[in-house]
């Protein structure tokens, strides 16, 4: 945890110093089996944040902590500085934190441009009456969701699938739409959970470029198990192993971080 | 269409109540110039068509649009059926007829929020034995408060007068006094045709979105900040309210509230326009009300051509009623709305394709791959928009 100040993250704006998202000492315990002992991480904006280890390292599980899902048996949760008691994830779009998720969890009876005017219903200021009504201020409302999910679909090269439902489309696609989603809602954090999966290698290129260029807007929490991507997009990595955080730190250091071979490549290494 | 002016498209496309208000008063004028000429007996059937109609349309908002499934909604018309027949007794003249329909939205409103609240824990199955208990308890509760509710024998409801300028309107319109029949028909259309327009209204707006949202996702709708019990109650109560106003008009138009009306047929009944008019669809659930209610008028007449007695030609509508559901299901699982829709839809591709048959050449036919298996040729086909894309 203390390693907040280790990384050396380019970034302009003056006021990352503060972590949008950090856990301090969390323990997660699942009957007998310890899912996170005691894991340190904190998540700051301009940052790109790997989250990596074997599986059932308790990746999954540190991003539902992150986001509410799950409570931590201990430990604190702080957003921007101020420890909150008790995290709901329909509270988090709120906290200006977006997630990406595994399955990407479109909704599949709704087209790919109100898949996106979800994402974007944090800034949606149009009320139940309203909309019973239809009142003027209702729809001068939605047609502003309109164009700015249409504007975030443009942003991602997708826009001319607007009409569309996401079971029509390919994967890679679909992946851009769940992206778009999460991206509309102008997020100081976002998780991506695994973007990498089912992508081609050009894909995946796209992909880390598209990470890259995020981080003048918001940080980056990332969970992802291909290691050419997160070397290559990350400023500072957290290992986990059966739920320990067994380093911490830039890419480089972690690559050479004998703790890290050893988990990833058998204990003979160590 | 090159002669309608580009801002008044504009408008219907983008001002959902201006479609919905044009839709509701070509309804009702059409429904202003047919009930006086069609009788008695016809109008009291149209009443019937219209109540279950709206009943069924929000029942379709909740199913349809938010996922979650009732079996009571026949309940719940119970309450608003209630409310009426209390505020309506025989003493006197009662209070204004909007007054006593916005106090049985109220009343199943309040109702609906409270059923909602345990619904919103509640996932198939069990949320379908939790309404149907509903459907079969709420009944009971009639019975047993014989004093306040009238027991078996029910609530007699006062029939309300026509108001001076709606028989004036009507005569105008008309050259003849209009029957009650006429009358409380056309109230219950009226109803029905501002209902659907709320409840369009709804679900074109951020809220219908958001119920859809849960519907389809419930992580997906909670990480954009949906709280899911409140869209889900939320949910629950709207569409109590109009079964609450379906229930007021048919306090109204039968002169007598008793608990048999309001038994697990009612409730079956309404799933059944639903599934039939197609999930989810506001037009489906008139077109749904309208066969069921009409097999109910034709199908004794049928029976009897058919040669059958009088007990098993009651049996006939039910039986088919159930056939033709079973056939929907089977043969359109998108309802009688949605069978219309696919044509329009259809159509309308054609003509885009024809008059713009170049512009779409990249639509991938055949790329829609299973997730994962992102192989090469179909991967570049899909990522060489993102360039082109962004103007």
């Amino acid at each position: 945890m203390s390693a907040s100040g280790s990384t050396t993250a380019p970034d302009s704006r003056a006021d990352t110093s503060a972590p949008v998202l950090e856990l301090h000492d969390v323990t997660v315990r699942f009957g007998g089996l310890t899912a996170l002992d005691s894991v340190g991480l904190a998540a700051r904006p301009g940052v790109v944040h790997g989250v990596i280890g074997p599986n059932g390292a308790g990746k999954t599980t540190l991003f539902n902590v992150a986001c509410g899902f799950v409570r931590p048996t201990s430990g604190t949760l702080l957003h921007r500085g101020a420890p909150r008691a008790r995290f709901l994830p329909h509270q988090l779009a709120g906290l200006r934190v977006a997630r990406t998720l595994q399955g990407l969890g479109l909704f599949d009876r709704l087209t790919v441009l109100d898949n996106v005017m979800v994402g974007a219903d944090r800034t949606a200021r149009s009320t139940f009456w309203g909309g019973l009504l239809s009142t003027p201020g209702s729809w001068r409302d939605e047609r502003a969701v309109r164009d700015r999910a249409m504007a975030q679909l443009e942003e991602l090269g997708v826009a001319q699938h607007a009409g569309r439902y996401p079971s029509s489309l390919p994967y890679p696609v679909r992946k851009r739409v769940a992206l778009a989603r999460a991206l509309v809602s102008e997020p100081e954090l976002l998780l991506l959970d695994e973007p990498a999966s089912g992508l081609s290698s050009d894909e995946m290129d796209e992909l880390a470029g598209l990470v890259e260029g995020l981080t003048d807007r918001m940080g980056v929490l990332l969970v992802e198990h291909h290691m050419d991507l997160v070397m290559r997009v990350c400023d500072e990595i957290t290992v986990l192993d059966f739920g320990k955080v067994i380093a911490h730190g830039t890419p480089a250091e972690v690559q050479t971080d004998p703790a890290v071979l050893a988990a990833y490549l058998g204990e003979d290494v160590a | 269409m090159a002669g309608v002016p580009q801002r008044l498209r504009t408008t219907w496309r983008e001002v959902p109540l201006a479609r919905h208000l044009v839709l509701a008063a070509i309804g009702l004028v059409l429904v202003a110039f047919t009930l006086p000429a069609v009788g008695d007996f016809r109008a009291t059937q149209l009443t019937e068509l219209a109540y279950i109609a709206l009943a069924a349309a929000g029942l379709t908002v909740l199913t349809g649009l938010n996922g979650q499934l009732s079996l009571g909604h026949g309940a719940l018309m119970a309450v608003g059926a209630y409310t009426t027949a209390l505020l309506l007794d025989e003493r006197d003249a009662g209070p204004p007829l909007v007054l006593v329909v916005l106090a049985a939205v109220a009343a199943t409103l309040a109702v609906g929020v409270v059923v909602g609240v345990a619904a919103a824990r509640l996932h198939g199955p069990y949320l379908a034995g939790a309404t149907l208990a509903m459907a079969v308890a709420v009944p009971g509760i009639a019975v047993h408060f014989r004093d306040q509710l009238g027991g078996e024998q029910g609530l007699r409801t006062y029939t309300p007068e026509i108001p001076g300028w709606a028989a004036d309107a009507a005569y105008y319109l008309t050259g003849s006094d209009p029957s009650r029949s006429t009358y409380v028909a056309f109230l219950a259309w009226a109803t029905l045709l501002l209902g659907l327009v709320l409840l369009a209204n709804l679900a074109r707006s951020r809220t219908g979105r958001r119920w859809a949202a849960v519907r389809d996702d419930e992580v997906a709708a909670e990480l954009a900040g949906i709280h899911l019990g409140r869209a889900r109650v939320s949910a629950f109560a709207v569409s109590a309210a109009a079964a609450g106003a379906a229930g007021a008009m048919l306090a109204i138009a039968d002169r007598n509230v008793a608990p048999g009306a309001f038994n697990l047929n009612l409730s079956m009944t309404l799933v059944a326009v639903v599934v039939l008019g197609g999930l989810g669809s506001l037009t489906g659930a008139i077109i749904g009300a309208a066969v069921l209610t009409l097999l109910v008028s034709f199908g004794p007449g049928l029976g009897r051509s058919l040669g059958l007695d009088d007990l098993a030609s009651e049996q006939v509508a039910p039986l088919v009623a159930g056939l033709v559901t079973v056939a929907v299901i089977l043969l359109a699982p998108r309802g009688l709305a949605g069978i219309a829709q696919g044509r329009l839809a259809a159509r309308r591709a054609r003509r885009a394709y024809t008059s713009a048959p170049s512009s779409d050449g990249g639509s991938p036919p055949s790329s829609s791959t299973p997730a994962g298996s992102g192989s090469a040729g179909t991967s570049t086909a899909v990522s060489t928009p993102t360039g082109k894309g962004t103007p």
